[in-house]
């Protein structure tokens, strides 16, 4: 049933693949080297580039629509990495239909938000930088996509999570920004170590991390190696697109500029998760508790990240707690198997625009109210803001799945699948969006409804052309995102693993689950209405609220759980290790390290007692060591 | 039955001669110190050092190419005819060589010289200093005393820092080519005698200084004393000095184990108090925050080479055949050291302390793939890159880094002094952008993060291990290297992120010389080169070959 392809030989416009990364990659670098003398043209140079790699790869696209889909897989070798006897690890480059996918989306949406960025920044001093980092993640992020095998994977895998660490550290001015920054990359780092040991397994048993290489080996493979790299596979995934448990990341991200977590926090780096699970599909082909392990986390997260969407009053983090849930979506759809292959990646697409769609939009707010993000200080601003509030609205009827509109259709897919493969998930995928479509209308009735809670001194206004005409230009993807996709592509994706739909036409089909789903949106909007449109909110959050949106406030309190269960053991555990280990020192200096302004006659004497203590330990080593060599022969 | 006659060792001097022109420099600067006038003297030594190494190099490369065609010794011919260039010397007899030079002793001496002139390199800077070294005027004077203030308003230097870095230098040379208990411990002693008095020549903070170097003098005192006792209980266990006698007994004897396991043990205990492995760490933070600056970045890298190689060859020729037994002890203490250096190192408030938990961390690192045994003895196809060459390439890559962190700590200063307290580095790299970002590259690497030789130095470290069959421990170090990850990321905040508090010395970076600028460029762009195109060091190092283990044993 799993065809893989066999890549061919690159020719013509797939020769020139390297240039989609090289061109990004050289202006991030321009940018970074020349410093201050490209301060005044730094940002469009920065804006062509995302754009000269998107024309590059349309044409890419344009020639792979033209070959036989038997044949829909290019291969163009750069050079050799490092070789060594039987294995080798080539850097090349894979275009096939799942990675053109995802360059189009990068570079296309990738291009729009560096256009809004050069309005959004147009007052920051250090834009330059802002935009230097831009291209460097649009760079990364095309490696990790455009890589043929899993090492090449990784390079770009943390190149864009060093990219998003520098974005939303950008105004390390604010310490809560540098903080989200570190939480960001640390937890990343937890994610990462799973892939590692994917791609360790990978090369002890296949001797190659190749994907061609993994597809055709992985029937081979036991089914505890198996299971094994599904789950690793499925951590890094959770690190990389802030599933349960490494979910907590992402709301802090929201530190970074707006145009940041619409581009790296909610339409492409997020995702790479799913990309990583869809990729790896021959692997999780022969481990179904793997498999069910995705669904799992997939659905969980949905119904989580929805519920923290239902009590945060900051905007962002409102899309943010969205974006979370809708990876779920994708991620429930990826661990259906290759029937849902096809849906997630769908979903990711259009996901990819409506969502883009709605964080510059609210940054378009936050730019017209003075950088507020508390919705509370909101209302009444479709008045205020025309364009803004009509492009907004179509992200939010793609998210809530109102007919035609782009959401509709890839929502509904998964919905569906996931009934067919286990109908418990698939209920609560079912709620999910009656959740999300509760939630999506607080915010719209918040935002824009109602009574005018603006702060004193606020004015809003529209946004200027530079940052509106983007946002035009993804409302149009929201809208006709899914019905251009619907018929087209689970035959389009079908070579690299996926089932194709039978859905074959943009006219959906009629069936019981559509209708239900549709009422529990329905429902859903009814609800948030209810309580949210017919009397005015107040302009100060209130304190006596239920249990459950205090849990939602935080963040189901997954900073706790870590605070409590990882950090502080970890904080304690190196204070008591390092006080042992500098047994002697001054209790006063609190174990931190040697006494610098002590006396001499004072350090003297202290450093008497560390070599002692030193020996001591020495001593201790080697007793060790003999009882560890008694015990290796008594067993 | 052994003829009471002393033969005459055979030795192949042109092999010798990169390890012979070291020695040779060493001793010649010794008399440069003797003759010449002062002025000229520090110049001198610098130049005679770095001609010197170059030499060896030059030398070393000679070798290279004409020991693969020149045939080994028939005596020496290995059983797997997948080595290749590999060369043998013997003394006494065919059966038993003292010192081996073989391909991988051959790699570690290129390491060995090429990071050892870097760091000579980094001891002639001057200009950042407003004209003085980074060593103290005079070490004999009390510190703090009248004559000592005298001698650096005279504008005295010392130079005998450069032929007591040769002299150690060599001792570590033929500390990776000893295949001979006795030649081992020699070397040990050759090299650490010259390093304890570096220690103590730092030019400020003197008493620091002179402590840390009594410090290390006594542990290390204690430290041989154990290897001794470990290298007599081994020669009773195997009735000679000779690695291959050792594994001759090891194959044939029958008993004596509690010899041998308690001779393997202290042997052991000697090599990894060198590398600053747990728990025979304790030293390390002293003495590398309290020697001066250069003398810490040759000694943190170029020890750790030097006492590596040697485990490599006492572990995998003379032991191989106790793998099962030493395998999980090295890993248990891999593990404790990668996990007690990442750890403590998170509360350190030095950068130079941090550093050198960092270093201490990174000996467990290179343990890993150590323990993972993947050599042809093993069972590893020829060709393929086993653990020899892992711990090779990622030596490599933690010295470029290591040295590379080391020169820009000697670069930030306030008045006119080294700061090495983290918190006055804040906001350090967004005041000097240039200096900043390479610190981060360094910082990088050392995290083992793509786009910088420590990525590719960790993950053939532990593929190497995985290999080997240790997929437990290769996965454990992923972890381990995970908390490692925090360390460095703490110095990058403290760099680009905080704003320093107003009562703080700020620390500035002064504008280095030449000397500081090489040492930063070559650090620089082999810590990047190799990330993306590791294949041609990598090549030149399997080409290499592994251990050579002559007929006999």
């Amino acid at each position: 049933m799993l065809e893989t392809l066999t890549p061919i030989a690159a020719t013509g416009i797939f020769q020139y693949a390297w240039l989609i990364i090289a061109i990004p990659a050289v202006v991030a670098a321009l940018l970074l080297i020349l410093g201050r003398v490209t301060n005044g043209f730094g940002h469009w140079i920065a804006t062509l580039a995302p754009i000269a790699s998107f024309v590059i790869a349309l044409v890419a696209f344009v020639q792979l629509l033209g070959l036989p889909s038997q044949s829909r897989a290019v291969v163009d070798p750069l050079y050799t990495w490092f070789a060594s006897g039987t294995w080798q690890i080539d850097v090349a480059l894979l275009i096939d239909p799942l990675s053109i996918l995802f360059v189009l989306l990068i570079t296309g949406v990738g291009s729009i938000i560096h256009i809004y960025s050069i309005g959004y920044m147009a007052d920051d001093p250090n834009r330059r930088r802002f935009f230097a980092y831009l291209n460097l993640f649009i760079a990364a992020m095309l490696i990790l996509v455009l890589a043929d095998n899993y090492l090449v994977l990784f390079v770009g895998w943390e190149g864009v999570g060093l990219a998003s660490y520098l974005l939303i550290s950008f105004w390390a001015e604010r310490p809560s920004a540098a903080a989200a920054g570190k939480k960001a990359f640390v937890m990343n780092r937890v994610g990462d170590l799973g892939l590692l040991a994917a791609v360790f397994t990978m090369l002890a048993m296949f001797g190659s991390s190749s994907f061609a290489a993994v597809d055709a080996g992985a029937s081979q493979l036991s089914l505890g190696w198996a299971t094994f790299v599904g789950f690793m596979l499925l951590l890094a995934a959770c690190g990389k697109s802030a599933q349960v448990p490494l979910q907590a990341w992402l709301l802090d991200a929201m530190e970074g500029p707006t145009p940041v977590s619409a581009l790296i926090h909610a339409a492409t780096m997020v995702t790479a998760g799913v990309y990583l699970v869809v990729r790896s599909g021959a692997i999780f082909e022969h481990t179904p508790a793997a498999q069910l392990g995705v669904a799992i986390v997939g659905t969980v997260t949905l119904l989580v990240g929805a519920w923290i969407g239902c009590s945060k009053d900051d905007i962002k983090k409102v899309l943010a707690g969205s974006t979370m849930s809708q990876i779920g979506y994708m991620m429930l759809a990826a661990g259906i198997g290759p029937a849902g292959y096809a849906f997630a990646i769908f979903h990711l697409l259009t996901h990819g625009f409506f969502k883009a769609n709605m964080f510059l939009g609210a940054g378009s707010v936050m730019h017209g109210t003075g950088d507020d993000v508390n919705m509370r200080h909101f209302g009444a601003l479709r008045k205020a803001m025309p364009i803004t509030f009509v492009t907004f609205g179509i992200g939010y009827l793609a998210i809530i799945g109102f007919p035609f509109f782009s959401g509709f259709y890839s929502k509904d897919h998964i919905i569906e699948a996931a009934f067919h493969a286990q109908p418990a998930l698939g209920v609560l995928a079912l709620i999910g969006a009656g959740v999300t479509a509760f939630y999506m209308t607080r915010l719209m009735l918040m935002t824009f409804f109602g009574d005018a809670r603006w702060v004193k001194g606020v004015h809003p206004h529209e946004s200027p052309a530079v940052m509106w005409v983007p946002l035009v230009l993804l409302a149009i993807g929201s809208f006709i995102g899914g019905m251009v996709l619907n018929g087209w592509i689970g035959a389009w994706l079908a070579p690299i693993g996926a089932e194709a739909g039978e859905h074959a036409s943009w006219l959906p089909e009629i069936t019981w689950l559509g209708v239900v789903t549709l009422l529990v949106v329905a429902a859903g909007v009814a609800l948030g209405w209810f309580v949210f449109g017919r009397r005015p909110v107040p302009a100060v959050a209130p304190d006596k609220v239920s249990i459950i949106t205090t849990i939602g406030r935080h963040d189901l309190y997954g900073d706790q759980i870590i605070d409590h269960g990882v950090v502080q053991p970890g904080l304690a555990l190196g204070r008591g290790v390092a006080l042992a280990d500098e047994l002697g020192v001054d209790p006063a200096t609190d174990g931190l390290g040697w006494v610098v302004q002590a006396t001499g006659n004072q350090v003297r004497r202290l450093q008497n007692g560390y070599v002692r203590t030193y020996g001591v330990t020495m001593a201790i080593g080697v007793v060790l060591i003999g009882l560890a060599l008694v015990v290796s022969r008594l067993v | 039955m052994m003829p009471m006659e002393f033969t005459a060792p055979t030795l192949d001097y042109l092999l010798l001669l990169p390890f012979l022109i070291v020695l040779g420099a060493a001793c010649l600067g010794i008399l440069l110190e003797a003759f010449l006038p002062r002025r000229v003297r520090f110049v001198a030594q610098a130049g005679l050092s770095i001609l010197g190494l170059l030499a060896g190099l030059v030398a070393l490369i000679w070798r290279w190419g004409s020991a693969g065609r020149g045939g080994a010794d028939p005596t020496a011919g290995s059983a797997s005819g997948a080595v290749s260039g590999d060369a043998y010397w013997s003394a006494q007899d065919g059966a038993s060589a003292t010192l081996m030079i073989d391909g991988p002793v051959q790699v570690l001496w290129a390491i060995l010289f090429g990071c050892a002139l870097i760091a000579v390199v980094f001891y002639a800077e001057r200009h950042s200093h407003g004209g003085a070294t980074a060593f103290t005027p005079m070490a004999a004077a009390i510190p703090g005393s009248n004559r000592e203030a005298q001698a650096a308003q005279a504008g005295l230097i010392h130079s005998e820092v450069f032929p007591l870095t040769l002299f150690s230098l060599s001792g570590m040379a033929l500390l990776v080519a000893a295949n001979d208990l006795l030649v081992m411990f020699v070397a040990v002693e050759i090299l650490s005698l010259p390093l304890y008095v570096m220690s103590g020549l730092a030019r400020h903070r003197r008493l620091a200084s002179q402590e840390a170097a009594l410090k290390y003098f006594l542990l290390g005192a204690a430290a041989s004393a154990i290897l001794l006792f470990g290298v007599a209980l081994l020669f009773g266990y195997a009735g000679g000095f000779g690695y291959e006698k050792l594994a001759f007994a090891l194959s044939f004897r029958t008993g004596g184990e509690s010899l041998l396991l308690a001779g393997m043990g202290l042997v052991a205990v000697g090599l990894l108090f060198k590398i600053g492995a747990v728990p025979f760490q304790s030293w390390v933070p002293d003495v590398y925050q309290g020697a001066p600056t250069p003398v810490t970045a040759f000694m943190s890298v170029c020890t750790k080479v030097a006492a590596v190689g040697a485990l490599l060859r006492l572990f995998y020729v003379g032991l191989g055949g106790l793998r099962w037994t030493w395998q999980p002890i090295l890993a248990g203490i891999a593990i404790l050291t990668i996990v007690v250096g990442a750890i403590v190192a998170i509360n350190q408030s030095d950068v130079k302390r941090v550093l050198a938990y960092s270093s201490i961390a990174h000996a467990g690192f290179v343990l890993v793939p150590l323990v993972g045994a993947l050599t042809i003895q093993s069972g590893l196809p020829a060709g393929q890159i086993g653990s020899v060459v892992a711990v090779e390439f990622y030596l490599v890559a933690y010295g470029l880094a290591t040295i590379g962190c080391f020169t820009i700590i000697s670069l930030v200063r306030a008045q006119g002094r080294e700061v090495t307290k983290l918190s006055a580095w804040a906001g350090l790299g967004r005041r000097n952008p240039v200096i900043g970002v390479t610190m981060v590259i360094f910082l990088l690497s050392l995290a083992g993060i793509p786009l910088t030789a420590g990525f590719i130095g960790k993950f053939l470290a532990f593929a190497a291990a995985w290999r080997g069959g240790y997929q437990w421990l290769a996965l454990v170090a992923i972890l381990g290297s995970v908390i490692a990850v925090y360390i460095y990321v703490r110095v990058i905040q403290v760099m680009f992120f905080q704003t320093p508090a107003d009562d703080e010395d700020r620390a500035e970076v002064v504008q280095p010389g030449m000397p500081a600028l090489i040492v930063l460029a070559l650090c620089l762009i082999g810590t990047l080169g190799l990330f993306f195109v590791p294949g041609p060091l990598l090549d030149v190092f399997q080409a290499a070959g592994s251990f050579l283990i002559p007929s006999g044993s």
